[in-house]
């Protein structure tokens, strides 16, 4: 019952990587990337006097003669091809509106959803009617994107068993930059739990389900209670995602199962007190460090 | 006020683990969330406090200022409560948004604090009749994470516990008036007294259960919350219900005994704390907003 009361500390993310002093490539606001003029000015750059400045903290990019600084800090920007878990915020006619942390929100089309019962079928009207007992406001989906918009909006798509409703979890809303391309999105870590890391930032964790029903289409979600010790993990996991964040280190399975594990002598509600996240944090790097050799 | 959005899924989920006594951040019912609480932020103001509470952070400050004393009360200064929900703490406050949160806020906040139980408003008078402090408490919220009240009750206290009043002297001159001498000495201070400044403690009603510092997601599944403000001595200064939804007479009853449990524990902490920073003096690294 006691609460943690503490004066502040200033504390600096915990990092064994290279220093960014180190890296070249990285650059803030107002750092010249060139003096030389035959280079062409991409997104988050200017031209100050002749030389080419950053306008943003992040990554520098060069495509031949075109140079581009990739903010850190930045809302989701999707591609084709990418997992996102988004909210649905709106039901309108033959689309849902989805909140995927992006400048705009995304669309899910009625037809590029799979519809209970049936491989292929026709999108009738009655479908059109029925909308909101599929998926209806707050509802938390996966999703692939399909197309992009030339306003830079999502078209997304669930035509696939691994997409779809999601059920019983929690979500964790952290920083785009953070989550690490991968093959795949989806991991049932041997911890007992499930994760997906949508590439806008928005990570799942829910209970490893046991067995797929695959005939109700992914939009039946079951209400059981999860048991005590899948919470447990699942709470773990939750408050090891947030010190993985808070001290910047790349989201992948790899990085969250490291963590898992440095963080077990603690219990799950210390992980996010400041000097056990540094710990935790420092462990991971440690063990990822070993493993990359 | 603030509000997620949460789906039906994950309510039953953060239903059935509070029904546990696990809730989804590993906590129990009544834990709270690591709590960082840092005075003296804000260099032009008498006394000032910045408390963050998870993701909830608040900023508190302090100004006195010689006022009128009300008529009712001669012998007794008074608070004065405004509360600023700033649009950096949720974009639902940009423009007029935050006003009917903030006006909420410093209503109660103006019930629980500004009484001669809590303060020692007589400290505050100067001269009876004629001149006493203002103390205007200004609150500014700067993230929104549930449990505000809480959050800004610690920042209060803790800022009125920073507070220095600067020592008058009342001299009469030669034509029989009275004249107000400010000491030169700027660390000639008065210091509040405020061992009875109550906290207040929010339990929201989930499912059959209550919880202490809810989440924004947990209080999008709670119905009904009681805000109930608790003194060092665990004495109930004030009870609020918020909240749309019912609370039978058992439950409230419940709630009242936890959030006097919950409360008087928290005062404790918060003057040792408290203390501990004062006697660090000048030593004290100032973190601040950027830390």
């Amino acid at each position: 019952m006691a609460a943690d009361m503490r004066l502040p500390v200033i504390r600096k993310p915990v990092s064994l990587s290279v220093s960014a002093f180190d890296r070249k490539d990285l650059v803030v606001p107002g750092d010249v990337i060139t003096s030389d003029t035959g280079f062409m000015r991409g997104h988050g750059t200017y031209v100050d006097e002749d030389k080419l400045t950053a306008s943003v903290a992040g990554e520098v990019q060069r495509v031949d003669k075109l140079i581009c600084v990739r903010p850190l800090k930045t809302r989701f920007n999707g591609e084709v091809g990418d997992v996102v878990v988004g909210r649905i915020t709106e039901v309108q006619q033959k689309r849902w509106k989805v909140e995927t942390n992006s400048r705009l929100d995304s669309v899910l089309l009625l037809s590029s959803v799979n519809l209970p019962g049936g491989e292929l079928r026709r999108r009738s009207a009655e479908d059109e009617l029925t909308m909101r007992e599929y998926l209806q406001e707050g509802d938390l989906i996966s999703a692939e994107v399909q197309s992009v918009f030339s306003d830079g909006a999502l078209s997304l798509h669930t035509r696939s068993l691994k997409y779809g409703k999601l059920g019983q979890g929690v979500l964790v809303q952290l920083s785009p930059s953070l989550i690490k391309r991968q093959k795949t999105h989806f991991h049932n870590l041997p911890c007992g739990a499930s994760i997906i890391l949508g590439n806008n930032g928005f990570v799942w964790l829910y209970p490893t389900p046991e067995q797929q029903e695959e005939e109700a289409g992914g939009f039946y979600t079951s209400l059981e209670p999860v048991s005590l010790s899948d919470r447990e993990v699942i709470s773990r996991l939750q408050n090891c995602l947030l010190a993985l964040a808070t001290h910047k280190v790349l989201l992948y399975d790899t990085s969250v199962l490291y963590c898992y594990e440095s963080s077990l002598q603690h219990q799950v509600k210390d992980i996010l007190k400041p000097e056990v996240m540094e710990e935790i944090v420092m462990l991971t790097q440690q063990k990822l460090l070993e493993q990359e050799g | 006020m603030a509000t997620v959005q949460v789906s039906e899924a994950e309510k039953v989920y953060i239903l059935h683990g509070i029904r546990d006594d696990l809730r989804v951040d590993g906590r129990g019912c009544e834990d709270y969330r690591h709590m960082e609480i840092e005075t003296d932020v804000v260099s032009n103001t008498d006394g000032s406090a910045k408390v963050t509470l998870g993701y909830t952070a608040v900023l508190v400050g302090i100004k006195a200022e010689i006022g009128k004393p009300r008529p009712m009360v001669a012998d007794e200064g008074y608070l004065e409560f405004f509360v600023d929900c700033s649009a950096n703490a949720t974009p639902e406050f940009e423009g007029r948004g935050g006003e009917e949160l903030g006006t909420e806020l410093s209503n109660t906040l103006y019930k629980v604090f500004n009484n001669k139980h809590s303060v020692d408003l007589k400290s505050l008078c100067i001269s009876a009749g004629e001149h006493c402090w203002v103390l205007y408490i200004d609150v500014l919220l700067l993230q929104c994470d549930g449990n505000l009240y809480d959050a800004i009750s610690i920042a209060i206290k803790a800022a009125l516990f920073n507070t220095k009043i600067p020592r008058v002297n009342i001299s009469a001159d030669n034509e029989g008036g009275k004249e107000i001498e400010l000491s030169d000495d700027p660390y000639d201070c008065v210091r509040l007294n405020v061992e009875n400044v109550p906290c207040i403690v929010t339990l929201c009603k989930v499912g059959h259960r209550h919880v202490v510092d809810a989440t924004l997601q947990e209080k999008a599944c709670s119905v009904a919350s009681l805000i109930i403000s608790v003194t060092n001595k665990g004495t109930v200064t004030c009870v609020r219900k918020m909240g749309g939804g019912s609370l039978d007479p058992e439950s409230v009853f419940e709630m009242t005994e936890a959030g006097k449990r919950v409360g008087k524990a928290l005062h404790a902490p918060l003057m040792k704390l408290l203390q501990e920073e004062e006697s660090l003096g000048k030593k004290r690294h100032k973190v601040g907003f950027l830390g």
